[in-house]
């Protein structure tokens, strides 16, 4: 059987998809209702959560899909930066920090002759 | 009455919930979906299939690793054991989120229910906004972006399927490069713990880091330790300043 008979699609896309995720967040809630809102404990939890998340970040920057897989690493990581210091220089507003990462980006792809 | 007023009150914070889908991550997310959407429709897959996709994982990188498993013809041990690694991450996020989320006496199966709505976006937004609201009511106001943030890109995906077209390079660049950027500024923007900024420094660093040493666990390894690490090095400034004061 392959995965575009019918049902099968669904019984596939139900074990190897919704099951596979939710059990990571069914034991999630089972951990984090354990945890006391000021305990040492949490706060680890908050550690190892920020930086895996902080770990997609760093990939989406420097393994891209797409178009931006042929752009040069200089002009991604060069707009994150710019973007991170217009973000601490102008009052740390998030909508700053985006925009400018975004608009040196797109100037930047565009000089490239995207 | 006061009973009313308390329902009510739930009622009104389910509904600012789901005013978040008119907020900018929200229109991030949709946009990923769009391309979604266009990886599905390469791969051939039928429009209810992908619909019932984003309902019930959610989450789009296991979704983006489920298509390419089927894709690949891989069987359903070996598609299900590749969604679950990528998908580890998902139990320390769940874990920070809940107690920040639930009330006095939130049933845990509501919990179990709602954890369905947590992926990166929905957890972004609500470590950032939750704190804003009466714990009573966090519970309400999360359910309410969750399941309209879900509702909505089902629907999108729906829609989207039949008239998926490329964008221009430079627009579809931006597009994906949103994402990163806009995690990164509001994980910074709205952290409240100092522990939140270490971590996140030490994750930036440890995903290159892994992925160059150890490509199958590099998200979960850079987690584990770069986390681990980041909570001791801020644990220790913390006694630090304690002596000294």
């Amino acid at each position: 059987m392959t995965w575009q008979d019918g049902w099968w699609a669904y019984v596939f896309i139900a074990i190897a998809g919704w099951l596979a995720t939710d059990i990571w967040r069914w034991l999630g809630v089972i951990t984090g209702n354990r945890l006391r809102d000021d305990s040492e404990a949490l706060n680890w939890v908050r550690a190892v959560a920020t930086a895996l998340v902080a770990a997609v970040i760093a990939k989406l920057i420097l393994y891209p899909t797409g178009v931006l897989e042929q752009s040069p690493l200089w002009l991604r990581a060069g707009a994150v930066a710019l973007g991170a210091a217009a973000f601490f220089l102008f009052g740390r507003k998030p909508a700053i920090g985006i925009a400018s990462a975004i608009a040196a980006l797109a100037l930047g792809l565009w000089w490239l002759g995207f | 009455m006061k009973r009313e007023e308390d329902e009510q009150s739930s009622l009104a914070w389910f509904g600012k919930g789901m005013r978040g889908i008119f907020s900018l991550p929200a229109f991030i997310l949709m946009l990923s979906f769009v391309g979604f959407c266009s990886l599905t429709a390469q791969a051939g897959i039928p429009v209810e299939q992908v619909v019932f996709m984003v309902g019930m994982v959610w989450a789009l990188p296991a979704k983006v690793i489920l298509v390419s498993s089927m894709m690949s013809g891989a069987g359903l041990a070996t598609a299900f054991l590749a969604v679950s690694l990528s998908s580890v991450r998902l139990m320390p996020m769940v874990a920070a989120l809940i107690p920040e989320l639930r009330g006095s006496r939130t049933p845990t199966w509501l919990l179990l229910f709602l954890s369905h709505f947590v992926a990166i976006t929905a957890w972004v937004f609500a470590m950032e906004k939750v704190p804003h609201v009466p714990r009573e009511r966090r519970v309400a106001f999360f359910a309410g972006f969750g399941i309209t943030l879900v509702a909505a890109n089902m629907l999108l995906v729906a829609v989207v399927y039949h008239f998926v077209a490329d964008f221009p390079p430079i627009v579809a660049g931006c597009l994906f490069f949103l994402t990163p950027v806009y995690f990164l500024a509001s994980i910074w923007h709205s952290a409240r713990h100092p522990v939140v900024y270490v971590a996140l420094l030490f994750g930036l660093a440890g995903g290159p880091l892994f992925y160059w040493l150890f490509p199958e666990f590099d998200i979960l390894l850079a987690g584990l330790v770069g986390g681990t690490l980041a909570w001791l090095i801020e644990r220790l400034w913390r006694r630090r300043k304690e002596v000294r004061g």
